[in-house]
């Protein structure tokens, strides 16, 4: 790691002016990303501002036909809320697939939604449900926000404070984990919204979240694992590396999608 | 240098740290507590487990800093004095171990795991809990049945606790 100053952010105001001020920032927040790609050095800020101590943005409300989670929510609140595992109980399960309890009890939601990687959980249900992410500075449509690998629609001194989920009629999700990482090799989220179904992959593209027409179309007729059945997507596109080829993510996204929509039906166990 | 406090096992621990200062560096380094080991240094392994503010983390994935006015709690803590905790004990009583390199992280992980889900644990939910923590000997086999062991005692031990 190399060396930086350590700022302890107070507030978010704090937090902000330090971002604006000082010279190469960066937030830390869960430090589950961060922290290790920090050792690895491949992240080197001049100033690391700490969000540990900034109180208010880790609650977790409902308000007429939404929850809104605050950006430095633990994942492991996320899935143990009440408000969640009642109104989006497959929001509550995904949180708890996360990596291990440990990195649980540290990452944020924030965290993972600001960082966008390719194979994270948490970018397929905002894209699948329609959330829409909350700065210091503006909304942003999650068909707006995530923009490719580790790319969001972010300003460099723009910090998430909350994100807001519609409620669905219901929702699934299904991962696919890699052994090793515990990330997604492919994780599936559908969601039968008031309006329109939507089906959002991750860990499959090789530029990162993207939504299936063909499926969300399929499943407009008749919202049954049965709609997919035989329903390919092309391999071009797809990610390729050593846990698996291109063909075999377009295969598994199918797969994951109709256990998605199963789990959609069953009502996900969100213990 | 940024000056860190925090309180660790009970005790307050005072020090001028590098911003740089991982927790487990500040544990093992500035307060001399080796028992909390660290085996990856990439946030896979679990062997750096501790509790902070009564919640399992890899102290090698936190900064000393951001640590500051937490409540600290390491394996060395985990004892009555000469008394093992119980899911010291358990591990014992099971051949929980060989090398015991993952040991403290596995045995701060399976206190955690008992705070959270109960003194009642299903195996699959004890193999699922375990998942961020690595053991290069065993085949997790003995430390399965350690953790359940030390789990149903551990129930004595709370009553023995709110007796008191
Ligand atoms: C062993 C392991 C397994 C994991 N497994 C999974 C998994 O299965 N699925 C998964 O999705 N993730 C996984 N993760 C990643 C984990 O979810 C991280 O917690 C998350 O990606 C980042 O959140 P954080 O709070 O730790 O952010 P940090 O590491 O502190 O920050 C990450 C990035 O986001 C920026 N940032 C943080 N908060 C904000 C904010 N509020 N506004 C703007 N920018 C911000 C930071 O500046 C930084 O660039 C795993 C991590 C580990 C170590
Ligand atoms: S040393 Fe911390 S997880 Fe391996
Ligand atoms: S006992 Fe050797 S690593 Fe677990």
């Amino acid at each position: 790691m190399y060396a930086f100053t350590y700022h302890r952010a107070t507030g978010l105001r704090h937090a902000a002016n330090l971002l604006e001020k000082l010279e190469d920032p960066k937030i830390l927040a869960g430090g589950q990303t961060l922290l290790p790609t920090m050792k690895q050095r491949l992240a080197s800020p001049t100033n690391l501002i700490d969000l540990d101590k900034v109180e208010g943005m880790s609650e977790i409300t409902a308000a007429g036909r939404s929850v809104t989670i605050g950006a430095l929510t633990r994942h492991n609140d996320v899935h143990k809320s009440p408000i969640v595992q009642q109104a989006i109980p497959a929001l509550a399960y995904l949180a708890g697939l996360i990596g291990d309890p440990a990195v649980r009890h540290r990452g944020t939601i924030g965290g993972s939604v600001a960082n966008n990687d390719p194979n994270a959980d948490y970018p397929a249900a905002c894209l699948a449900l329609g959330a829409t992410i909350v700065t210091n500075k503006r909304k942003i449509a999650a068909d707006e926000f995530f923009k490719g690998l580790f790319e969001t629609a972010l300003e460099p001194n723009e910090i998430i404070t909350k994100i807001t989920f519609p409620v669905p009629k219901k929702a699934g999700y299904y991962k696919f984990r890699n052994q090793a990482s515990r990330f997604a090799l492919v994780g599936v989220f559908v969601a039968k919204r008031p309006s329109e179904i939507r089906v959002a992959v991750t860990g499959a593209g090789s530029s990162g979240v993207f939504r299936v027409p063909s499926f969300e179309e399929a499943l407009k007729k008749r919202f049954s694992p049965k709609s997919l059945e035989g329903l390919t997507i092309p391999a071009d596109g797809m990610a390729s590396d050593i846990h698996g080829s291109a063909e075999y993510r377009a295969h598994l996204v199918n797969v994951c999608a109709r256990r998605a929509v199963a789990a959609a039906d069953e009502k996900t166990p969100a213990e | 240098m940024p000056t860190v406090s925090m309180k660790v096992n009970g005790k307050d621990a005072k020090a001028d740290v590098d911003p740089r200062t991982l927790l487990v560096q500040f544990l093992r380094e500035n307060l001399r507590l080796t028992g909390t080991h660290v085996g990856c240094d990439t946030s896979q392994c679990g062997a750096c487990v501790v509790h902070v503010n009564g919640k399992a983390v890899k102290s090698c994935t936190m900064l000393a800093l951001t640590a500051d006015g937490a409540e600290i709690l390491t394996i060395e803590g985990l004892a009555n004095g000469a008394q093992l905790h119980p899911m010291q004990e358990a591990f014992r009583e099971n051949h929980a171990l060989q090398c015991g390199f993952c040991t403290p992280g596995m045995i701060m992980t399976a206190v955690d795991i008992v705070h959270r889900k109960g003194n009642n644990l299903e195996e699959h939910t004890i193999r699922e809990e375990l998942e961020g923590n690595i053991c290069r000997c065993t085949g997790y086999h003995n430390i399965v049945k350690a953790i359940g062991a030390g789990a149903r005692a551990m129930s004595g031990e709370v009553t023995k606790q709110a007796a008191e």
